[in-house]
This record gives C-alpha cells, sequence and structure tokens, in this order.
C-alpha cells in the first residue's frame, strides 16, 4: 500500500476558498441558500464554507448534516448494517437554493441518495453539489457544480480526504495497493 | 434375529455380581439359557463360542423398572421391537413396560397382548404393568387380581399420579395380598397442572409456568402414609426432590414395604438444561463438546418430574450410593420428532434413555460418588428386589450408612436362581451385559435404536459404553470391536 | 461500485459498533453499546416520522410478516406502520394457538411464511420461547413482539427510549415496576434493558405475583453460572409505599382478570388499595417522576385515573415513541438479511 499526498492543508483552504467565492458568484449572492453537508466529512467541509461565506458576505448561512444511510441503494449488499446518524436541518428546506456538500465525488451513488433524501424533506428551489474532490468513475448521471480538484484515478486506487474537524489535520491522500492487489 | 443360543464362554473379563457380592477376574460358561459355571482356567465343558473380554467388564444384565415402549396404539414413537432393541444396546435384558399406551394396558386381555407381541418381536425381556385405574382414568380400581394373574408385575397409572387417595389406598391394600408393587408417578396434579419447568429459578427467568418440589413431596407423603396404613408394597417412581427422601428414608427406618427409584437424568441435569446446554453442579459433571451462548428453550430438557436444582441433584446421588433408592430405572420415554419441534410448554414430556442410561450412570462411579459394584446393584439386584424377583430373601446388607440396617420385611420372595433376575449365580438366566467402563463416545441420537431420538445428551461424550448384551443364551447386541470367535463343534 | 465500497475507499472510519444480531428475541443479552446503538437508530427513525411525508426507502423490497397469535392493536398495528415507514411490504397473519388441534405446527407455519419471501417475521405468542424456536427454523430474522410471559423486548426498548428522553441517564435512577411482575413478559425485559442501563429497579406487587427466586436470596442452581444465566441485580418490596419513595420513575402494569379468578389475588378492590398508583402515591415518589404503562390500561385499577393522564404520565409518548423504536429494530436486523 502506498501513499501520496497530493492536497496538504493549504491546498485544502484554497481549494474550499475558491468554491466559497464561485457558490456566491453563481448564485448571484447568499439569499436563500442552505448547505448541507453529507455524513461524515461533508459536514464540516459545510460548516467551512457557510462559515467563510457568511464571513465575506456579512451574512448568516444555514447550514444542516444529512445522514443518507436510509436512502442508500446497496442496503441488501452490504456487510454490517450502517449506523444511522441524524440528519439535523435547522430550516425547512422548501424554496431554498441547497448546496450538497461531500468531500469525494466518485461513482456518484451518495449525492443519489442525498437528493431523494433532500426530496423527502420538501421541495427546494435548486440543489447543488460541491465537492472537494472529483475522482471520477462516475456510474450515474450525476456532476459537480464546484469542485476543489479534479484527481485522476484507477478503480483500485483509493482517495482519502483527512480534515481537522474529524481526523485532526487537513489532507489528501491517494492510495494505491501493490501490484495484483484489488 | 435371534442368534443360537448353544453355549458361550466369556473370558478374561471382571466380573462383577453385587448379588453374589463378587467383583474380581473370572470368566463365565453360558450353557442352555443359564450361567453354568464360574472361575478361572479351564472351564468344565467346550463352548461354541468365545467372547473375549479382556480389560472389560462382565455382570449380570440390568433390569430396568421403568419404560415406555409405546405399544398399542403409538407406534410412531416406539414399538416393543424397537425399545427392546434399544434396551438391548443399553446393557439391559429386562425392561418392564409401563401401560399408558393406546389403550392402556388395563385388562386381561390387552396384558395378554402384551406379552404375546414381546414374545414375537422383543430382543430382551419385557415384563409388563397394567393400570391402577381403568383407563388411567383415576376414578375406578382396574380388576388388580385378574390382571396380576394374567401376568402384570406390578400396578401404575405413570404419567399421572393416581389422585384419589381412595382409589390408591384400595390398590396398596390388593398390593399387599397380590405381592405386587403399586407404582405411583408422585405429583400433585392440582400444584403441577400446566407447569413445564421445575418451579424456581429457571422457571422464573423464561417465564414458565412451574411444578413445584411440593407437589411430589405431598404425594409421596400420602402415599407412604396409606402404605403405613394397609402395609402395602409401594415403589415411588422417578423420585426427583431431596425433599421426597426424608419421607422415603422415615419409612424405611419404620419398615414399611417402600422402595424408590431415580432416573440418570435426574442425577446428573438440573433445572439450568432446560434454557440451553451444559451446565454445572461443582463444574461440569459431563462432559459437553461445545458451551451454549444465549438463553434458549430446549424441549429435549422438557420431562415430568422436571430436572431440578443442583441440591436435589446431590440429594438423590447421596441417596442412591446409600441405598435409600433402590433402583436406577431410565423412565425410557421416546416421541416423535413433531412432538418436541414445537413450544416447550407445548412439548411433550420425555427423554428417550435407554441407550444412555448406563454411560450416564457410570459418570457417578468416574467422579468417585459411587464405586462400580453400587452401581451395577442399582441397576440389577435392586430392580429385581422391587419386583420382587431378587435371587434370595435379603442375606446381604441393602444398604450403606444410615440405611444398613434397613433390611426390612422381605422385599423378596424366595425364588431359586432360574426365576431370579439381576443375578448370574449359578443357574441363573443367562442375562449379561459385558461392557468397557472407560471407552468415551458421544452421544449421536440419530443412531439409536430407538425411535425415540429426543434426548437432553446430544453431543455429550460419555465415558462407558455397552459392548454387549446376552439374553437367555443369546446375544441380543453385540458391538463391532467385540471380539466373538466360534470354536470348532464340541464334542 | 456499492455505496459501501464507495465509502470504504473514501476511507469513511467504521461507523460505530456493528450490529450483528439477526433476531430480537429479549434484552437479556444485549450489551449497553448494543442498547445504545438501538436507541440511537430509533432517534433516526423518530426524525423521520416528525416529517411531512414519514417514509424513507430504506426497506424497499423487503417483506416483514407479522405472525400474531395473540390478539393485540397497539404492538400490531405499530409494527406495520413501522415496516410501511421504511417502505417494505408488510404481510400480517394472525394464527390459532393450540396445543389440541393438530394444526400447522408453529414451525411449519414459519417455515411456509420463510419460503413465500418473509425477511423478517414479527411473532407474537402465548408459549415461551415461541420465537427461538421459530428464529432457529428457518432463515429469516425474528423480532419478538410478546412470547409468554417470557419477553416483549421492543415494549422495553421503547420504555428505555421514553425514560431517556426524559431523564437523559439512566444510572442511579430509581425505577419501580408495580403490579403482576411474575406473568409479565413487559417487566422481565423493562428488567434487563434497565439494569444494564445502570438503573435501580424495584419490583412491587401481590406478594403471590411477585418472582421471589430472582432476588438475592436465591441463586442460580450453578456455583459456576453461564454469564447469560446471571441474575439481574433486582429488589423486590411487597409495599408499594414503600416502594416508591424516591423513585424517579413508576411503571405500572396492567391487571389481568384472571388473576383473581384463579386465586392469585384476593379481590380487585383489595388490589387497588394495595397497588393502585394514585395522586398520593406517587407524590412520594421525587417530584416530576415520571409515570409509566405498557397499555392498555385499566383506568381504576392498575392506575388511578386522575393521574393516568396527569401531566407526569407519559403513557401517550411511550406509545408514539413505540413505531420509531420498531422501525430501528426493523433497519437493524434487515442489515443481517444480506443477499449481496
Amino acid at each position: 500500500m502506498s501513499e501520496t499526498i497530493l492536497m496538504g492543508p493549504a491546498d485544502v483552504r484554497r481549494a474550499l476558498t475558491r468554491i466559497a467565492h464561485e457558490i456566491v458568484e453563481r448564485n448571484g449572492g447568499c439569499e436563500g441558500l442552505l448547505f448541507v453537508g453529507m455524513r461524515t466529512r461533508g459536514a464540516p467541509l459545510a460548516t467551512r464554507l457557510a462559515s467563510e461565506i457568511g464571513a465575506f458576505e456579512g451574512a448568516q448561512i444555514p447550514i444542516g448534516a444529512l445522514d443518507i444511510s436510509l436512502y442508500r441503494d446497496d442496503i441488501h449488499h452490504l456487510q454490517v448494517q450502517p449506523v444511522v446518524h441524524s440528519t439535523d436541518i435547522p430550516v425547512d428546506v422548501a424554496d431554498r437554493r441547497v448546496v450538497l456538500v461531500d468531500d469525494v465525488l466518485f461513482t456518484g451513488r451518495s449525492a443519489r441518495a442525498a437528493l431523494d433524501a433532500i426530496m423527502d424533506l420538501g421541495r427546494p428551489l435548486s440543489i447543488q453539489l460541491a465537492v472537494l474532490v472529483d475522482r471520477g468513475h462516475r456510474e450515474l448521471p450525476i456532476r459537480p457544480d464546484y469542485v476543489g480538484r479534479n484527481i485522476p484515478t484507477t478503480r483500485s486506487q483509493q482517495v482519502q480526504v483527512r480534515l481537522l474537524e474529524v481526523d485532526g489535520r487537513d489532507e489528501v491522500a491517494l492510495i494505491t495497493p501493490p501490484e495484483g492487489q484489488p | 434375529m435371534k442368534t443360537p443360543s448353544g453355549s458361550t464362554l466369556i473370558v478374561g473379563g471382571r466380573f462383577v455380581d453385587p448379588s453374589q457380592g463378587f467383583d474380581g477376574p473370572a470368566d463365565l460358561l453360558l450353557a442352555d439359557g443359564a450361567v453354568a459355571w464360574r472361575g478361572q482356567g479351564q472351564p468344565p465343558q467346550r463352548a461354541e463360542r468365545v467372547i473375549e473380554a479382556t480389560g472389560l467388564v462382565i455382570a449380570p444384565g440390568f433390569v430396568d423398572l421403568h419404560c415406555h415402549l409405546r405399544e398399542p396404539g403409538q407406534e410412531e414413537k416406539e414399538t416393543i421391537a424397537s425399545g427392546t432393541l434399544a434396551a438391548a444396546r443399553g446393557g439391559f435384558t429386562t425392561v418392564c413396560a409401563m401401560p399408558n399406551t393406546a389403550p392402556p394396558v388395563d385388562s386381561r386381555a390387552l396384558v395378554e397382548w402384551v406379552r404375546e407381541r414381546a414374545r414375537a418381536t422383543a430382543a430382551v425381556g419385557v415384563l409388563p404393568f397394567a393400570c391402577v385405574t381403568v383407563g388411567r382414568r383415576g376414578r375406578e380400581l382396574a380388576d388388580l387380581p385378574d390382571l396380576a394373574d394374567a401376568g402384570a408385575v406390578g400396578f401404575s397409572d405413570d404419567g399421572d399420579c393416581v389422585a384419589s387417595s381412595r382409589l390408591m389406598r384400595s390398590a396398596l391394600e390388593y398390593s399387599r395380598h397380590l405381592l405386587l408393587p403399586v407404582i405411583d408417578h408422585c405429583e400433585d396434579p392440582e400444584l403441577a397442572a400446566g407447569g413445564s419447568a421445575n418451579e424456581g429459578y429457571v422457571a422464573t427467568r423464561l417465564g414458565l409456568r412451574g411444578r413445584p418440589a411440593a407437589a411430589e413431596e405431598a404425594i409421596v407423603a400420602r402415599d407412604i402414609a396409606l402404605a403405613r396404613l394397609t402395609g402395602g408394597r409401594l415403589h415411588l417412581a422417578h423420585l426427583s426432590t431431596a425433599a421426597a427422601l426424608d419421607h422415603l428414608l422415615r419409612a424405611k427406618e419404620a419398615g414399611l414395604r417402600v422402595t424408590a427409584e431415580v432416573t440418570p437424568h435426574h442425577l446428573t441435569l438440573n433445572e439450568e438444561r432446560c434454557c440451553g446446554w451444559g451446565w454445572g453442579t461443582e463444574e461440569r459433571f459431563l462432559k459437553v463438546s461445545r458451551l451454549p451462548s444465549s438463553v434458549s428453550f430446549d424441549t429435549s430438557a422438557r420431562v415430568n418430574p422436571p430436572l431440578r436444582t443442583t441440591a436435589d441433584v446431590k440429594a438423590l446421588r447421596r441417596a442412591l450410593a446409600e441405598g435409600l433408592i433402590d433402583a436406577i430405572a431410565t423412565d425410557h420415554a421416546p416421541h416423535a420428532i413433531p412432538d418436541k419441534l414445537c413450544e416447550f410448554d407445548a412439548a411433550a414430556p420425555g427423554i428417550s434413555g435407554l441407550e444412555t442410561a448406563f454411560g450416564v450412570s457410570l459418570a457417578l462411579v468416574h467422579r468417585g460418588e459411587l464405586d462400580l459394584s453400587t452401581l451395577i446393584a442399582r441397576l440389577t439386584l435392586g430392580p429385581a428386589r422391587v419386583l420382587g424377583r431378587g435371587p434370595h430373601p435379603n442375606p446381604l446388607p441393602v444398604g450403606e450408612g444410615r440405611v444398613r440396617a434397613l433390611a426390612g420385611p422381605a422385599l423378596s420372595l424366595p425364588k431359586g436362581p432360574a426365576q431370579a433376575l439381576g443375578t448370574l449365580m449359578v443357574g441363573a438366566a443367562a442375562d449379561v451385559v459385558i461392557f468397557d467402563p472407560d471407552e468415551e463416545w458421544v452421544v449421536e441420537p440419530e443412531g439409536f435404536a430407538s425411535k425415540g431420538k429426543n434426548t437432553p445428551y446430544a453431543g455429550y461424550i460419555l465415558k462407558g459404553r455397552v459392548l454387549a448384551t446376552i439374553v437367555g443364551g443369546r446375544l441380543a447386541y453385540a458391538a463391532e470391536r467385540l471380539k466373538v470367535t466360534a470354536t470348532a463343534k464340541a464334542k | 461500485m456499492t455505496i459501501s465500497k464507495e465509502l470504504e475507499r473514501q476511507g469513511t472510519p467504521a461507523a460505530g459498533p456493528a450490529w450483528r444480531r439477526r433476531h430480537v428475541l429479549d434484552l437479556d443479552d444485549f450489551t449497553a453499546e448494543e442498547l445504545e446503538l438501538a436507541l440511537q437508530t430509533a432517534a433516526a427513525m423518530a426524525q423521520v416520522l416528525r416529517r411531512e411525508i414519514p417514509r424513507v426507502p430504506t426497506l424497499r423490497g423487503r417483506t416483514i410478516v407479522t405472525l400474531f397469535y395473540e390478539a393485540s392493536t397497539r404492538t400490531r398495528v405499530a409494527f406495520e406502520l413501522a415496516a410501511k415507514a421504511l417502505s417494505a411490504d408488510v404481510v400480517s397473519v394472525t394464527a390459532q394457538a393450540s396445543s389440541v388441534s393438530k394444526g400447522e405446527s408453529l414451525v411449519d407455519t414459519a417455515r411456509t411464511l420463510r419460503a413465500t419471501g418473509a425477511d423478517i417475521i414479527v411473532i407474537r405468542h402465548p408459549s415461551a420461547g415461541a420465537p427461538y424456536l421459530v428464529a432457529e427454523h428457518q432463515e429469516a430474522s425474528v423480532i419478538n413482539a410478546g412470547d409468554g410471559w417470557h419477553a416483549h423486548p421492543s415494549q422495553a426498548l421503547l420504555d428505555l427510549y421514553t425514560l431517556r428522553q426524559h431523564l437523559q441517564e439512566l444510572r442511579g435512577r430509581k425505577v419501580v415496576i408495580v403490579g403482576d411482575i411474575l406473568h409479565s413478559r413487559v417487566a422481565r425485559s423493562n428488567v434487563w434493558g434497565l439494569t444494564r442501563a445502570g438503573a435501580r429497579v424495584v419490583l412491587c406487587g401481590p406478594p403471590t405475583l411477585l418472582p421471589w427466586d430472582l432476588t438475592a436470596g436465591a441463586t442460580p442452581s450453578s456455583s459456576q453460572p453461564l454469564d447469560w444465566m446471571r441474575l439481574p441485580p433486582v429488589e423486590v418490596e411487597p409495599d408499594l409505599d414503600r416502594a416508591v419513595e424516591e423513585a424517579d420513575v413508576v411503571m405500572a402494569l396492567r391487571l389481568q382478570g384472571e388473576r383473581q379468578q384463579t386465586g392469585l389475588i384476593t379481590s380487585i378492590a383489595d388490589y387497588i388499595k394495595h397497588y393502585q398508583i394514585t395522586a398520593a402515591r406517587l407524590a412520594r415518589a421525587k417530584p416530576g417522576a415520571l409515570l409509566m404503562h405498557p397499555g392498555p390500561m385499566n383506568e381504576g385499577i392498575e392506575v388511578a385515573p386522575e393521574v393516568a393522564r396527569g401531566p407526569q404520565s407519559v403513557v401517550d409518548e411511550q406509545v408514539a415513541n413505540g413505531v420509531a423504536v420498531r422501525m430501528a429494530l426493523l433497519y437493524l436486523v434487515a442489515g443481517t438479511q444480506t443477499r449481496g
């Protein structure tokens, strides 16, 4: 197993700052925005984005956290049932411009589950997707609206995002298995 | 099915016969269905067959005072044929068949039917019991003298207690004159009704209705009082409580004609067996091959009277060692699979015990609670005396310790050796068991000869195995590894 | 590529203690972690139920069968609603338990249900141990909705859940269970759940209806009982006024009519006099002590009408929480029925 650090703390910070500005630009301000982070690491990212935007726009942007366990499409195939955490979204999603935030976008299935989850909560005005890393290999027609960095990968590789709030440090690692291993 | 009688010499074994007070190396010659000679060295006549018994023990064939052969009427559970085959594998050469069949054996015709069926199909000797009351319904007395005349060797409504004290009294009065025992299943029906486990910690935890120990004690006390009143001949079936033993001791001290039996399961398992495998008194008494990981409701442990507490088990063992309890009886109760594959309180009570009785009971010897000779006595001489078929009127002490003096009025009628059970004195019937006291084996009910595979000992590792059972000189059962050689024809 | 593999590759840490129980038969061998996981999951489910459309697609395509051999409205309906909220298909079977009539045996019935597609069987039966039999002899998961006097794990869990909402921490709290303890599966399962959560449990009722075997005086037969044969640490106190002193929770059990008919209690009037939870008795407990009842309540018997739905009563919450807790159990147990 070999590991390469592709993004250090400074890279992560800059990527998030750029995304934050893109979000504000594309939405013409931060009116009606609602940031929803997908557990686990999407949640602190959502918080960071919302706080940063709030700081330079001078507004309080509502932040929520979403647990997609109950919406997964692979519930029949797991060895272990995922633990269901709470979904905490402090405001009604109706008529909001929701920005879904996740750390890594891969096959698109988690994002699809998140879309279903949001739709069950109400009828938002729009849903946009912001991810720190896009590693390709989509299996569904899902595209991100905001990307921190595109990292091309092979199927066998892993991308691990580590965040201060969860792992004690900010970095993005690419993990390659040894030859011949899946 | 029946091997030729011929003559058989059993050489090289350790011969244990409590009826003769013998325990030592000896060879045995069987001829014409009886014991012809016992000694060492050259036998007086040539035998047609030699059984090599080095390292093995030879003893009188066991006598089971209590088993359910289910014929007539419940042949899906067992037949006389399959049950006696199981008996032979368990080392039993005579079994007493309980009459709670369908129809129950409460008339001369049925006693004769059972005897005839046994003559035709049984692998070992079968002695029939008959009901105390008509139809076992507990309302009117059956025609006891007629049943005795037809060949019944005792009377019992087993499965149920004789609830009416008035009827029990009458039955005991008859028993006094017929010289046959009345065997009572001592459980007060009102106290025990609806219960499926011993009333105690396990029943409470599992949410089962209990059958209290007091239900047994109450009837034992009543029956003994009636025995005292009538001078009748009382035998207490499958005792399971320490409380009953106090009454039994006083009865024997008073010289009453009361005897008692205990089952192998009540000697080795406690109520915890109902909620899973394995258990422990001081430590696990028998070896099991795996341990349970959580509660279960094990219908193989469902039996009446129920498995009780460790204190009860220990008291029963002590009483057995001392001779306060006269006999081990299996209460072999085979059931078909659907009868046990159901909810605990709906399961048919009973354990298929003929094939494990000896191996289980031998654990008491291996654990030092009992010596081998005493164990064999409880399986041979003891039961024979209960039936009045002991070889002689009590010249040997009946028990040890506080029970030693209880020789009491003769429980045995004087019988010549030819009609005696539980003995291998010269002239007695050639009913022999040969066993290896140390061979370990795993209990696999699928391999039982009995149709009943219902046993709580499934998977247990027992130490001690019957290798051959000879009934009237014929080999009723022989294990593969037993060395039997036919010799050249005797002159 | 499934989401699980995706998460694996992204390096999401193992999501806490894994649930490995295929069946929920009783709380007696639940670890504290398992109880915690069940309650946490129930909280998430309760959130779902608060939505306008209280439904998630999680158990879509799964079949849940309720097999009830005893009449029950609230438990059965709660399980059905729970199953539907998870988008599962529900089939309800009412059956007759009879030891006399030779109808289809319980094992045969269960096997048939499994063969026709049941993933989870929720069973209520008058015989203790019936769910264990069903679990042992076919492949569907089994949830015990009440077996005779023995266990009612989903009730005990919803009781725990309700208590946690009010008391947060249960360790050291005094919980008094009052009534016919001997015949109560609710009492038994609650004893296991509450003692595992660290509460102090006191059992109170007429002497004929108390399980004296479970008190410190009695011990399991073995000198070295296996772990799951342990005694739960409960106290038994036949005097209600003494029992409720300083209690944090008073749980009243339903009194069955036949207890008086079979001579186990002297009269209903006598029961009321000594064991009814009245305002006066409740006042002897801690201020704000909670009053619980598994339902259905005999108002005027176990509980005086003025307190039955008074400010301290959480009986209605118990019922409401019942759906969320059962959703949690269905979800957790469904996870052990893998097809991949």
